[in-house]
């Protein structure tokens, strides 16, 4: 028996273009690497222990599900969680984790496509999420409700934000348009949403009741917080305002580019740099089949020799 | 009940799985990226990558099969790729109206929404071989090796670690929570034969599932909390001071490389055959 997730819930590759790959790739080294320093500045040597288990955690509480209704059911995707209790830098931490092992180990969510689904759940999911609960906790000003409205709307706006970021990516890569993956993805994730928002108020309430204490590690790090706090505002700011733009607009995501010539880089792929070439007096089509149909055979032929030399192998054993 | 069905490693004693696993990983990437850099329509491309693939699934042993069935994982994930054969392209492949409404199918988008399948299909793939012929300590290695941080790689290597055990603690929660009846009613209401037998002891209305549901991530997250602790102190104990010590990464002989450098020129070739041709 083998385990497959509860539902595949990260980018595949093959959807995203090299270039929005690469790029989101780089932007969530960088972020990793400095949240990676700054939770080591807090926790020190208690660092890799509490991440790896919390990291488990998160991955082994997705798992948890109730039912909605016909056989769709909600459950846990733990950003919103992990930023309230951990705090945003170690959150980024732990979330990042538990993408990649998906991506690695499950083959939930693509290797190429791991920088944006990085980018997706631990740094836009993180900051929207840091960014609502903070804001939301100042208004209430320390009173309890504050807590678990502020963390009912951080779970919901990190997951409904963060799935405007994949349609956008979607759109950029051109794999998807931005008229039809925006209003799809924001409005199933609408509903996911709030089924993230009711266990993490769920979970919220019991934790607050059982061990009040833990709500003060997240607070622990209030050196930088500020700018992710910008960084969340920026993001969700961005984000909710870009996509319906790019969605309302008939020449979608065109539109909000601004500029063709950079929606043109965005889709032509890396390859473009070699310009077009050709064989000077060779038609390309047929030299081409003749090439596939040489190095057709030479690979089938390689197969068949490796089969017969581990037969022999085994036999000869 | 231990949740070791969780590691998708299956060993075998095949060349595949002999393969150091740096080179593997290394290889792994290498290949998803080419078939994400392969231009839309070189067909023939995709062909020979599968070939490639096909080789190697057969080499290692694994079962076609079982590599195949595992790749339709992705597979709900092409829908969100549909539209584009009706968005994207001006030679148009048919239409057929809806009402008052005429939909157009695009050659040019057809292709792209094609090529977008075959990309994904193939790159599981590839995923799923490495993850199923190399076991998870030689990922770590690899990871290590190509320049990942070291805390990053021992934290990934504590929670993959500490997974099984709190997988089995979340599947305990919810062997909990359907003998105590909050459970999906469609799992214990129906029987075998199909027959509705007891009605199905759904526990309360959604809001208090959730809330249950919630509560039980709470506890998980606390329980995993505790365990971290009581790990802390345990490494402390013997003399953990912060510095994660790993064992040094084995010597590449010279069969190693040469793998690793003919997977690669390989794949660089297919590339530069799909890109000069189709680019």
């Amino acid at each position: 028996m083998s385990y497959s997730p509860v539902q595949p819930m990260h980018i595949p590759d093959g959807f995203l273009s090299s270039l929005v790959s690469v790029i989101l790739w780089a932007i969530s080294a960088g972020a990793v690497a400095y949240a990676l320093r700054q939770v080591g500045k807090d926790l020190g040597e208690r660092q890799v222990p509490l991440m790896g288990v919390l990291a488990a955690a998160i991955f082994a509480g997705q798992m948890l599900t109730f039912s909605v209704t016909g056989g769709t059911s909600g459950h846990l995707l733990g950003a919103a969680l992990a930023t309230i209790l951990l705090g945003p830098w170690a959150a980024v931490i732990v979330m990042t984790s538990v993408a990649s092992l998906q991506a690695l180990i499950f083959q939930d969510g693509g290797l190429l496509a791991l920088g944006a689904n990085i980018f997706n759940m631990a740094i836009v999911g993180v900051t929207v999420s840091y960014f609502v609960y903070t804001s939301i906790q100042k208004l209430a000003r320390g009173k309890s409700w504050g807590l678990f409205v502020s963390g009912a709307l951080a779970a919901w706006f990190s997951i409904v934000i963060a799935s405007l970021a994949c349609a956008l990516e979607l759109a950029f890569s051109g794999t998807s348009p931005a008229n039809i993956a925006v209003p799809a993805m924001g409005g199933i994730h609408m509903l996911i949403g709030s089924g993230e928002a009711l266990i993490t108020v769920g979970a919220l309430a019991f934790l607050y009741s059982a061990r009040r204490d833990l709500f003060h590690i997240g607070e622990a790090a209030p050196k930088g917080n500020k700018a992710i706090w910008i960084g969340g505002l920026a993001i969700a700011g961005l984000l909710a305002v870009l996509s319906p733009l790019a969605s309302v607009h008939p020449d979608g995501l065109e539109w909000v580019a601004g500029q063709k010539g950079f929606l043109e880089a965005a889709r032509a792929p890396l390859y473009k740099i070699i310009p077009d070439y050709s064989f000077p007096g060779i038609s390309n089509t047929t030299l081409a089949t003749i090439l596939a149909g040489i190095l057709g055979t030479l690979l089938v032929f390689g197969v068949a020799l490796g089969v017969a030399y581990l037969r022999r192998k085994k036999e000869s054993k | 009940m231990h949740v070791h069905f969780l590691d998708p490693y299956r060993p075998r004693t095949s060349p595949v799985h002999a393969l150091d696993g740096r080179v593997k990983f290394v290889l792994t990437v290498a290949f998803i990226l080419t078939t994400s850099l392969t231009p839309v329509d070189a067909w023939p491309v995709y062909v020979l990558l599968f070939a490639l693939l096909l080789s190697v699934e057969i080499l290692s042993g694994l079962g076609i099969g079982y590599v195949l069935s595992r790749a339709l994982l992705a597979l709900p994930f092409v829908l969100a790729a549909f539209p584009v054969i009706f968005t994207y392209g001006e030679t148009v492949l048919f239409t057929f109206p809806i009402g008052a409404w005429k939909l157009t199918a695009y050659t040019e988008g057809l292709g792209r929404f094609i090529s977008v399948a075959l990309k994904s299909w193939l790159s599981v793939q590839a995923a799923i071989l490495m993850a199923a012929s190399t076991p998870f300590p030689a990922l770590l290695q690899a990871m290590r090796a190509v320049g990942i941080p070291r805390l990053l790689v021992s934290m990934f290597g504590m929670m993959w670690r500490y997974t099984f055990v709190l997988v089995d603690e979340a599947l305990r929660l919810m062997r909990a929570r359907a003998a105590r009846s909050g459970s999906r009613g469609d799992q214990l209401g129906v029987l075998k034969s199909g027959r509705k037998s007891h009605p199905a002891r759904e526990g309360g209305p959604v809001l208090w599932r959730a809330r249950v549901t919630g509560g039980m991530a709470g506890n998980l997250f606390l329980r995993a909390f505790e365990r971290s602790d009581r790990i802390y102190a345990a490494m402390l104990s013997r003399g953990y001071d912060g510095e994660v010590r790993l064992l040094p990464l084995p010597r590449m002989t010279g069969a190693t490389w040469a793998g690793l450098l003919v997977g690669l020129i390989l794949l660089v070739l297919l590339l530069s055959f799909g890109i000069l041709f189709w680019g």
